[in-house]
């Protein structure tokens, strides 16, 4: 047992898989918003609306005083429009494989914040290289468990008051958890992609790709809770096309 | 008989089962990773213990007073009892619990790989075994001699009962893969049947067989009383689970009969240890016997 122990040890304590980049050197590509395609649409949602689970913040008291009403679970969001919050759409198909430069747009941090001891925002999205900044607003500690598989994971530490903290993902990675395990309730999403062609749905429940080069894509939507839905597009330079996902319960 | 070192070794015995109770907890709240840096908690020995970090650096307090117990344990054996293999078991048991510390950090500083959650698992279980071991080898009953009988040709058990401890053994493992996301729980589900299959073929041959001897039929009612509670610990464990399956968090209904399953499967483990070893003690293959020149019982 102690010998099989030790061996399963050794191989798990390898190096990380992800820890370097062997691809090799693809051409810089930009957006082109002048000419580039828009294709934009909603996450809809038809069919009885869940009633999410309560949270139970007693376990950190510090935690519960924070809200003033119960917390309830982000696992399916519906926005009084009827259209789904923090769906996260994509190009997952069809893009020419090039180096990916982002829009000035998207050059700042992506922002996740640690607020009332949840997650904010609860799904996230941001290019490979671009940089994610954790902040901790509250005044408990959490812990910041990154649980990429084709990145490498990390968990640390981060009390209050602390310094915010800087990470980039060098490669693309779609829809892994983010945990808090001194606070299991706490739970977000995030996306790394290789191109900037993604959004994630918000109080609208929309999303729009800007400077799309023509072609023809399948487009993916994620859901925490609904799953995946693929979609097909072609469009034409200065195109506008409006595709629409609907998940029903 | 020296009762104050069997006293001792009961409470090392329920203290590891504490301690396995308080590993139960961290996984079944998600709270493996709350603290991340081992030996030390946010480099302190002492951290707040809030939210997950009790159930972590909780289960690290347990494990150091245990470790410490065993330590304790070791010395003592090596300084009265007699026995010389007992010394080394003692030893054997000191080396084992430093292992497994080791283990248990290594699966924080690695984010819970599952070759050594699953490692850090099972090895607990051997851990909980030999204490329970230990507090059967200091017993007035072992210490009285073993009453020797032969094993019944038509109802042999010697080999049976090193099967089920090592099935059981099988059925830990695949518990704690489905714990650790290895395996899915369909391996543990149909494990549960070849198992609770095997410790009842063992226990009730026993029972039919070899009635007459009290430590035999002791350790046989004991393990076969402990595996039916655990099939329907399991049951309700699973059952939990599926209902709260949607839950934003772990649930109390699915903490608390995951932790009883987890505590019963190690005592289902020692049990099935104290049987083979009652077994291998007193019921020797006729040949031994023969070779002897002693009268058979059976």
């Amino acid at each position: 047992m102690l010998l099989l122990a030790t061996t399963l040890s050794v191989c798990a304590c390898g190096s990380h898989p992800a820890a370097e980049n062997t691809e090799p050197a693809l051409p810089v590509a930009t957006i082109d918003e002048a000419n580039g395609a828009t294709i934009s649409g909603k996450v809809l949602f038809t069919g009885d609306k869940p009633s999410m689970p309560v949270i139970d913040m007693s376990a950190n008291p510090m935690c519960e005083r924070q809200h003033s009403t119960p917390q309830h679970a982000e696992t399916v969001v519906i926005n009084p429009n009827g259209t789904i919050r923090y769906a996260f759409v994509w190009i997952k198909d069809g893009l020419p494989k090039a180096r990916w430069t982002p829009p000035q747009t998207s050059m700042t941090s992506v922002v996740l914040d640690q607020n009332g001891c949840v997650y904010r925002p609860h799904v996230l999205a941001l290019m490979v290289g671009q940089q994610l900044e954790i902040d901790n607003s509250d005044p408990v500690n959490h812990n910041v468990h990154a649980e990429a598989q084709v990145n490498v994971a990390w968990n640390e530490s981060q009390p209050p008051q602390a310094d915010k903290k800087f990470k980039t993902f060098p490669r693309e990675e779609i829809w892994f958890p983010v945990t808090c395990s001194v606070h299991p309730w706490m739970r977000a999403f995030l996306s790394v992609v290789s191109h900037p062609f993604f959004a994630v749905t918000g109080e609208d429940g929309a999303f729009t790709l800007k400077g799309v080069p023509p072609g023809s894509y399948t487009l993916e939507v994620i859901q925490e809770k609904f799953g995946r839905k693929t979609a097909q597009v072609a469009v034409a330079a200065d195109e506008s096309k409006t595709i629409d996902f609907t998940y029903t319960q | 008989m020296n009762k104050s070192l069997h006293r001792f070794a009961i409470l090392l015995a329920f203290w590891t089962l504490l301690l396995v109770v308080a590993g139960g907890l961290v996984t079944s709240n998600d709270a493996g990773l709350s603290v991340p840096d081992w030996p030390l908690s946010y480099g302190k020995l002492m951290p707040k213990m809030e939210g997950g970090i009790f159930y972590e650096h909780g289960h690290r307090m347990v494990a150091t007073f245990d470790g410490l117990l065993m330590v304790a344990m070791c010395l003592w054996l090596w300084m009265k009892d007699a026995r010389r293999w007992m010394k080394w078991l003692g030893t054997a048991a000191v080396i084992a619990g430093v292992f497994q510390g080791v283990l248990g950090g290594l699966t924080v500083i690695y984010l819970l790989p599952p070759a050594i959650s699953v490692s850090h698992a099972c090895l607990a279980q051997l851990y909980f075994s030999t204490t329970v071991a230990m507090v059967l080898f200091t017993s007035r009953e072992w210490l009285a001699g073993s009453r020797e009988i032969t094993e019944k040709q038509d109802a042999p058990i010697r080999v049976l009962a090193i099967m089920v401890p090592l099935c059981v053994l099988g059925q830990l493992a695949l518990g704690a893969a489905a714990r650790h996301k290895a395996l899915g729980t369909i391996w543990h589900i149909c494990g549960s049947s070849i198992v609770t299959g095997a410790v009842l073929w063992f226990a009730v041959r026993i029972l039919l067989h070899y009635p007459d001897h009290p430590a035999l039929r002791k350790s046989a009612i004991a393990l076969l009383g402990i595996t039916f509670l655990q099939v329907f610990l399991g049951i309700a464990a699973y059952m939990s689970r599926i209902a709260t399956v949607d839950a934003p968090q772990p649930m109390p209904i699915m903490i608390l009969f995951t932790v009883l399953h987890v505590a019963t499967g190690a005592l289902t483990m020692a049990a099935s240890v104290i049987a083979a070893i009652e077994v291998y003690r007193n019921v020797r293959p006729e040949h031994h016997f023969a070779a002897q020149g002693v009268p058979v019982t059976s």
